[in-house]
């Protein structure tokens, strides 16, 4: 069954790694337009009914293929991870029946009502419709966040005859340690996506000298949520997530760290790539003493390394975990400096005309989705061996009766109906940007015009 | 504590099944009988501010499942690999051509989305039935070969096909459970029809009319026809009728809601039509339910016994926590509903702000 193990591994990691480029924008896009539609009402600006008009258009494609692509997780949980589900299902169903009751329907309820409704509801009816899209979403993302918090520590738990994993204490799973960081931490981070693709779009259309008076509002809407954002994902929330895989998962805290040896002084690896043969980093840059006193707030505190562990409770791709969270990090320190920057020239009033920035802001655009995307792989990679930390390892968790060569059929069906849904996603995506938001006319809410 | 959890189960999946039910009827009406652009506009625009709410119903009762029975959603998910990760294929296409193809004004575009938003529908309509027609015959547990038990006893692997015929190693599709596809596929038909009907106006509403009069009169033959399957294939399913005959009122529903549907729509009684449609859905799924009950899913071997709701359930704990907090999202889930089709309410189809044209 190892290939059946490895298919059903990479199947699932396909299609989540997959999905959740659409929900991190939902997400923060959610947000940002709950603010437009605040400031529309508040500044009496019909600009902005007009700006959130366009994004509902992105938000519309975009949440549609969270939804679909979303369907297929919790299809795999039973179809794939049967004897996982068989086991936790008493804990880990708690959570994902209520995120299908508490968030699917408000989200998917109002969504209608907002993307069709406009007229029918009224500004204060189209507000709350936006608001309550915006908390179903974020809502959501808790269920789930608290979810995959019990999969890296679990709490609340008694172990059965037989194996079986139930559920003893329902509110422990969300007093979890490990939950609250890890939300503020992720939901940070779909806020930083959704302000660099606003801010993104924006910049494009003042380089090209369209839809001027628009752009403005999404540059300097982006790069205002998108600067203290950028900051508040690394400082507080990122930093305190780090310290609890430290406290948690010491052995997974080495890994992404690169520390091969338990150190005082430990340094922080910027650069260098993982040696596994010879248990070293190799064309290392370090910046001693750095990773202790952010880990314990102590220059010589003492960090332990790899060597602290048996290997068998190492993580079992060790270079690609450290990749990721340095990609992560590092594109993290990217994005602080260059929001801080643009908004420094929005506090000067001088974004619009600096055609430097605004090239930087458009390429950047992209990359908070492989921070994201980075950001998990370190969460998912860091727990292996195990699915369920210290209590179900990986390949136990696999369905019993379902062959290799079915896994492989639909994981390669997959790949292809992906293919064609990203293809289509950014044509459309692509299609809406390049017709634009049109100049605002208040006078103009659509339905009311003479078709 | 199960059987509650049984009931709110087998209640989430009926309102599943009609309501998203007449989204794939209209599929097939859009498939079948809608003949250019202004029908096809209608049919869409008829289902377009609900049917993503609709198909909600389906991932919760997936998730309420897991929670409840996560023994069997283990079971019957790995066992249906294949079927499964196709109708999750078939869902994610038929939501896509649903919501792509105002996308393009092009000719070419609108057909190709227009072809797979029916077939896409039409095939998980199949597989409504095929399902429901799986559970009634039950599934090879534990994998017995000549007495020989080759997986843990409630699991089992059932392919797509084997000889067509409801035997010892049962696949998914065999004559009753592509009979029962055939029964699902006319129900949701006459469904969403009877939807459109009552969300437009206009030539598409005359020309369904007299089709479901005599879809209804095929799908009476065809119901009849498997219920003596059902009874050919598992004979236990009547017992508790023949035992308490006062259980006979939800099959009885069933039939005089399925005379009703032709009867009004001949009156032209659009509401109480969709209502007996509705009717007809919901009843036949109880009809099962409380024919199987306490059983899940039916073994058909005598190694192993039936997955049961007792054998199959969450803690007696998870399920009373659980209990609280269905509770107060059904509340919520109701008012939700009933905010979108009051807002809604009417003929909408001719609503032009509905799937905006973007070509």
């Amino acid at each position: 069954m190892e290939d059946a193990l490895l298919f059903s591994r990479l199947q699932f990691g396909f299609t989540v790694t997959f999905h959740y480029l659409f929900p991190q924008l939902t997400m923060g896009l959610a947000l940002l337009i709950v603010i437009m539609k605040s400031l529309a009402i508040w500044k009496r600006d019909a600009g902005y009914d007009q700006a959130a008009r366009f994004w509902a258009k992105i938000f519309a494609v975009n949440f549609v293929m969270g939804v679909i692509t979303g369907i297929p997780l919790e299809f795999q949980f039973g179809t794939n991870w049967a004897r996982f589900s068989e086991l936790t299902g008493s804990v880990i169903g708690q959570t994902l029946a209520m995120e299908g009751m508490f968030s699917f329907f408000l989200e998917s309820s109002f969504l209608g009502l907002f993307l069709f409704g406009e007229k029918r509801l009224g500004p204060t009816g189209h507000w709350i419709a936006a608001f309550l899209v915006f908390l179903g979403s974020w809502l959501s993302g808790y269920l789930i966040i608290v979810t995959h918090a019990w999969m890296q520590h679990p709490v609340g738990y008694e172990i059965l005859e037989g194996g079986k994993i139930v559920l003893t204490d329902f509110w422990a799973l969300f007093t979890n340690p490990w939950a609250t960081w890890e939300y503020a931490h992720t939901m940070l981070g779909a806020i930083v996506t959704a302000s660099f693709v606003m801010t993104g779009v924006g910049a494009f259309y003042l380089l090209r000298k369209i839809h001027a008076e628009q752009a403005r509002r999404f540059v300097t809407l982006g790069v205002i949520v998108g600067s203290i954002a950028s900051i508040l994902v690394a400082f507080p929330t990122g930093d305190r997530q780090a310290k609890n895989i430290a406290q948690f998962q010491p052995v997974t805290f080495a890994a992404m760290e690169g520390l091969f040896r338990t150190e005082r002084e430990a340094g922080i690896s910027l650069i260098g790539q993982p040696n596994m043969a010879q248990r070293k980093l190799d064309n290392p840059i370090l910046v001693p003493g750095v990773l202790s006193f952010l880990t314990y707030a102590s220059f010589d505190a003492e960090v332990k390394g790899l060597d602290a562990f048996a290997e068998e409770l190492w993580p079992t791709n060790i270079p690609l975990l450290y990749y990721s969270y340095h990609i992560m990090a590092g594109l993290g320190t990217i994005f602080i400096g260059a929001m801080l920057l643009a908004l420094y020239y929005v506090y000067r009033k001088k974004i619009f005309g600096s055609r430097w920035l605004l090239w930087m802001l458009m390429l950047l655009a992209p990359f908070p989705y492989v921070a994201n995307t980075a950001g998990w792989f370190t969460a998912e990679i860091g727990r292996q061996p195990w699915l369920v930390y210290n209590l179900i390892r990986t390949e136990s968790g696999i369905s019993p009766t379902v062959s290799d060569g079915n896994i492989l059929f639909t994981f390669i069906g997959f790949v292809g109906l992906y293919f064609l849904l990203g293809t289509l996603f950014l044509s459309l995506v692509g299609r809406e940007i390049y017709k634009g938001p049109g100049e605002p006319d208040p006078d103009k809410v659509p339905g009311t015009e003479v078709a | 504590m199960e059987s509650v959890w049984f009931c709110i189960l087998v209640g989430m999946l009926a309102i599943y099944v009609i309501l998203d039910g007449f989204d794939f009827g209209a599929g097939i009406v859009h498939l079948f009988v809608a003949r250019g652009e202004n029908d096809k506009k209608i049919v869409a625009r008829s289902i377009g501010p609900f049917w993503d709410g609709n198909e909600v119903w389906l991932i919760a009762s997936g998730g309420v499942l897991f929670f409840a029975f996560p023994v069997l959603f283990a079971s019957a998910f790995s066992g249906f690999y294949l079927a499964l990760i196709i109708v999750v294929w078939l869902f994610i296409l038929r939501g896509v051509s649903l919501e792509l193809r105002n996308h393009l004004g092009n000719e070419l575009w609108k057909t190709l989305w227009d072809f797979l938003f029916g077939v896409s529908s039409l095939l998980l309509s199949l597989f409504f039935g095929v399902a429901l027609g799986n559970v009634i015959r039950g599934v090879n547990l534990g994998g017995v070969e000549n007495h020989q038990s080759m997986y843990d006893a409630i699991y089992f692997f059932a392919p797509l096909w084997n000889s067509f015929r409801p035997d010892d190693n049962p696949g998914l599709l065999d004559w009753f459970t592509l009979l029962m596809g055939t029964v699902s596929i006319l129900t949701l038909f006459i469904h969403g029809a009877n939807w459109i009907i009552l969300k437009s106006e206009g030539t598409l509403a005359d020309r369904l009319r007299p089709l479901i009069v005599k879809a209804s009169f095929v799908l009476g033959v065809l119901f009849l026809l498997s219920v003596v399957g059902a009874y050919f294939v598992r004979p236990t399913l009547f017992d508790r009728y023949f035992d308490n005959p006062l259980w006979l009122a939800a099959p009885l529903i069933s039939a005089a809601s399925l005379f009703g549907i032709p009867f009004f729509v001949r009156r032209r009684e659009e509401l109480k039509a969709f209502a007996a449609s509705c009717l007809f859905i919901g009843g036949s799924l109880i009809t099962t339910a409380i024919g199987t009950f306490p059983s899940l899913l039916h073994s058909v071997n005598t190694v192993h016994s039936d997955i049961t709701i007792y054998s199959a359930a969450n803690t007696e704990y998870g399920l009373s926590i659980g209990a609280w907090w269905w509770t107060i999202a059904f509340v919520l889930v109701c008012s939700y509903f009933f905010i979108q089709h009051r807002i809604f309410r009417g003929k909408i189809a001719g609503d032009e702000s509905i799937y905006e044209d973007h070509g």
